[in-house]
């Protein structure tokens, strides 16, 4: 796909952090991710929706690198993003990622979750960590949960120790991989307002998500992906109101007319 | 009727398996879980290694490994483990290391397979932290897969205590070392037998019930 027919009407970027330069990736014979180019400024929010099976998933986990890519170059703060081994490691601690199944350590309780990061990777000392860890899980919201383990919460519970899990590494920029997609809907607000409260806060997010909400109240910048390419990248308003691929149109269409 | 036991220490050779087998538990756990490690390890050569060797010892009879630690190890290339002198002491020590390596392949395989109910999202969240593989694997893995398999290390456990009598083949002055002195020396064959069997089942019934009550307090949760 040639930049032409990509609709750019992006916010500029004073000051990138994360840099996708033509990123290809296939699974086998399925080509996924075909030649993304996307940047992400500091304190932006970016939203990425699609149909299912567009790549938008793969897209966030090559951010970290959980899925590798075939080609391209993704650069983070500036620097490429390592291979392997203790540098993207390095790099992993400061880049947060919440899963869309909350992944918390079913063997540790809630708290030793948010300290577990903080103690081993930053090396902070334990009363610190714990300080730090019961401070973040009051701000999202479950602190009085902090001695129960995972399997004890509730799924928008589980989902916002995860964000607190993340949070407790200071994270340059957040990956949320449908984060409220596992979760009744009645939680789904609750992690939404968690989530909403960090955009406020100037964190750097990158957000898949079916959630049209959430993409229209806090997103800087929506990116539409469909077939392993991004189609269309606007503001919220403007892609929301008035879009202008097709491929977009029948998307919307389809999810925003029940 | 229980005169014929007098002048047998049957005690004394008891706890002689009780510490075959608690030594070469802790070997066989320690190893077992480094082979683990490097069966699940993204170094080939590593792979390769605990590959081949779970595939090879494991498929040796325990009495040809045991027999190989005297005969092979000690007299041929002269690994003594610190007790050249003391014959007691080395083959006591020998025979640990026999059956380490030995019950080390299938403390392996068992873990491997605790490994697997471990979901692969757990490990993602560890190294979406910045964890290092070592750390994945020995603060989040490992922890999880010994849960889920203290049923089949119970197993392995009670087949160590068994597998214990083999030392026999080698002098170590063991329970089944003594059962076989009393049998040629007294005419009391079933007693003698019935003693030596009940005495094992006092040991792994226990053994069985408490690991089995611990794997249940101790399942993950999910």
């Amino acid at each position: 796909m040639t930049e032409v027919s990509v609709a750019k009407d992006a916010v500029a970027a004073t000051d990138d952090l994360v840099v996708l330069k033509s990123v290809n990736k296939h699974f086998g014979a399925l080509h996924v991710l075909q030649d993304i180019d996307l940047t992400i400024a500091k304190g932006e929010v970016v939203v990425v929706i699609g149909p299912s099976g567009s790549g938008k998933s793969t897209l966030c986990r090559t951010i970290n690198r959980l899925e590798t890519i075939d080609s391209g170059d993704i650069t983070i703060d500036g620097k490429p993003l390592p291979a392997e081994g203790k540098a993207l490691a390095r790099l992993r601690a400061d880049v947060g990622m919440v899963f869309q199944s909350f992944n918390l350590f079913a063997h540790k309780t809630v708290l030793e979750n948010v300290m577990l990061g903080q103690i081993k990777v930053r090396k902070t000392d334990k009363a610190k960590a714990e300080e730090k860890a019961r401070a973040l899980l009051d701000r999202v919201g479950v602190g009085t949960q902090a001695d129960k383990y995972p399997a004890q919460l509730s799924g928008g519970q589980q989902q916002r120790v995860a964000i607190a899990r993340a949070l407790a590494m200071d994270p340059k920029v957040m990956l949320f991989d449908e984060p409220t997609s596992a979760l009744d809907p009645e939680m789904i607000n609750e992690v939404l307002e968690v989530m909403q409260q960090l955009a406020r806060d100037g964190m750097t997010m990158i957000v898949v998500t079916h959630e049209m909400g959430f993409a229209r109240s806090a997103a800087n910048r929506v990116v539409f992906m469909a077939d392993g390419r991004i189609v269309e990248e606007a503001v919220p308003d403007q892609f929301f109101s008035n879009p202008r691929s097709d491929r977009a149109k029948d998307f919307l269409s389809k999810i925003l007319h029940h | 009727m229980f005169d014929f036991l007098e002048g047998y220490d049957v005690l004394g050779a008891f706890w002689t398996t009780v510490q075959l087998t608690l030594l070469s538990a802790v070997g066989s756990l320690v190893w077992g879980t480094i082979l683990a490690g490097m069966r699940v390890s993204p170094v080939p050569l590593m792979r390769g290694f605990g590959t081949a060797y779970v595939n090879i010892v494991r498929n040796i009879p325990l009495t040809v490994i045991i027999v190989f630690t005297s005969l092979g190890l000690s007299n041929i290339f002269g690994v003594n483990l610190g007790a050249a002198d003391d014959f007691d002491t080395k083959f006591f020590r020998l025979a640990v290391l026999g059956l380490s390596a030995y019950t080390a392949t299938f403390v392996c395989e068992a873990l491997r397979s605790g490994i697997n109910t471990v979901p692969v999202g757990q490990a993602e969240a560890a190294r979406a932290l910045g964890l290092s593989f070592n750390q994945v694997l020995t603060l989040i893995v490992l922890p999880q897969a010994f849960r889920s398999v203290i049923g089949p290390l119970t197993n392995v456990l009670i087949a160590l205590t068994k597998n214990t009598t083999v030392a026999a083949a080698i002098g170590v002055a063991e329970a089944a070392l003594l059962m076989k002195q009393m049998i040629e020396n007294e005419a009391q064959l079933l007693l003698i037998a019935t003693i030596f069997a009940l005495g094992f089942v006092v040991l792994t019934l226990p053994t069985g019930l408490l690991l089995g009550w611990l794997g249940k307090r101790l399942a993950v949760k999910r």
